[in-house]
């Protein structure tokens, strides 16, 4: 069902038009890339802060106050971009193996962030000035940036086509992985259980 | 934008290095280089826009500029260090069609400007400076040179 969808999607008249456009969808592109120096590289100072590796003597609330509103303006770039990104072409992206891979970074970078504000900033008016915080919060910043560098690795190889469905043979786990199916895809279908 | 016929030698010389053809030869290194490139972009950008905000008097404006240039300084010098070092492999691999590209040539016109207004300049004129007309102008100036930089290297790709 998802499948049919981003067919459907992925033929749609703007679908198409950017895909295929000469400058809109480099232009999109560009602005997804040049957006990570505002969106990561301001987290990044922030998990640099929190991790306790710079920035001494700099309360930890001045980025969550000051500096954090443009991490959030650059995410909100980043999605918008990226979603125009994904719709240009749904299908391609929906079964690449960087591109799951990079989902499964993103779902984990806001789990992070999400128990720092829900559990761990909670008490930041304890720690704000201490350049070593505590474990909880040099662990969130270091997770943090961890998986957004993977976030970043991941996402410019979904520019890749290595494992993608039509490329075949490959080893069963990347066509698992990437939810290659055998029959539209033309895969060689499992001996035994052919109709 | 061309560059003197006669420079071609030199690109030619430059694809043809052992370190041009191990990445070009290679399926892995390119991207893995380009993507290393992109998390120094983060680290550089982030170093670069913390000082620049607070001259445009937004960000983290409770801190002194002199203390925050201070504090970003690992971290730009690290970012240009691995910036320059993957963008010269990146170059290497493929220097004849970067011979041919105009965006790679503005990026190489903005880059050097970049990297001196941020050290002769900017970094040198952050003592005691307070949000004014002038650090505006400054902080608008480095972001305007650096995206030119970002923007011309992103379309090399393209071109």
């Amino acid at each position: 069902m998802i499948h049919s969808f981003l067919e459907w999607l992925g033929n749609t008249k703007w679908s198409v038009a950017l895909l295929e456009s000469y400058y809109a969808w480099p232009l999109v592109e560009t602005t997804h890339v040049l957006t990570l120096a505002l969106f990561v590289g301001t987290a990044v100072m922030m998990d640099l802060r929190l991790v306790g590796v710079a920035f001494p003597g700099v309360p930890v609330s001045a980025f969550t106050n000051r500096l954090l509103p443009w991490t959030r303006f650059g995410f909100a770039v980043m999605v918008v971009t990226g979603l125009l990104l994904f719709y240009s072409s749904p299908l391609r992206y929906y079964n690449n193996l960087f591109f799951r891979i990079k989902v499964v970074l993103l779902v984990l970078a806001g789990l992070n962030i999400w128990l720092f504000h829900t559990r761990i900033h909670r008490s930041i008016h304890q720690w704000d000035d201490d350049y070593r915080a505590p474990r909880a919060a040099r662990m969130a910043g270091l997770v943090s940036l961890v998986v957004w560098t993977g976030v970043v690795f991941s996402g410019r190889l979904v520019a890749y086509n290595w494992f993608d469905c039509d490329i075949q043979p490959q080893p069963d786990w990347v066509n698992f992985v990437a939810g290659c199916r055998a029959e539209a895809d033309g895969l060689p279908a499992p001996s035994g259980e052919l109709p | 934008m061309m560059p003197p016929e006669s420079w071609i030698g030199f690109f030619e010389w430059c694809e043809a290095t052992y370190l041009g053809t191990l990445v070009r030869d290679s399926v892995w290194l390119f991207p893995i280089i380009e993507a290393a490139h992109l998390v120094a972009l983060c680290v550089l950008g982030g170093a670069i826009l913390v000082v620049d905000l607070r001259l445009l008097g937004l960000g983290l404006t409770g801190q002194r500029l002199s203390d925050l240039a201070r504090h970003v300084r690992p971290w730009l010098l690290g970012g240009v260090a691995v910036m320059l070092s993957t963008g010269v492999l990146l170059f290497l691999s493929e220097a004849i069609k970067c011979f041919y590209n105009t965006s790679f040539w503005v990026k190489m016109m903005t880059l050097p400007a970049a990297i001196a207004f941020t050290f002769a300049v900017k970094n040198r004129s952050l003592d005691g400076l307070e949000t004014s007309a002038r650090s505006r102008v400054l902080g608008a100036v480095s972001i305007a040179l650096w995206f030119t930089v970002a923007a011309a290297g992103r379309w090399i790709g393209y071109s």
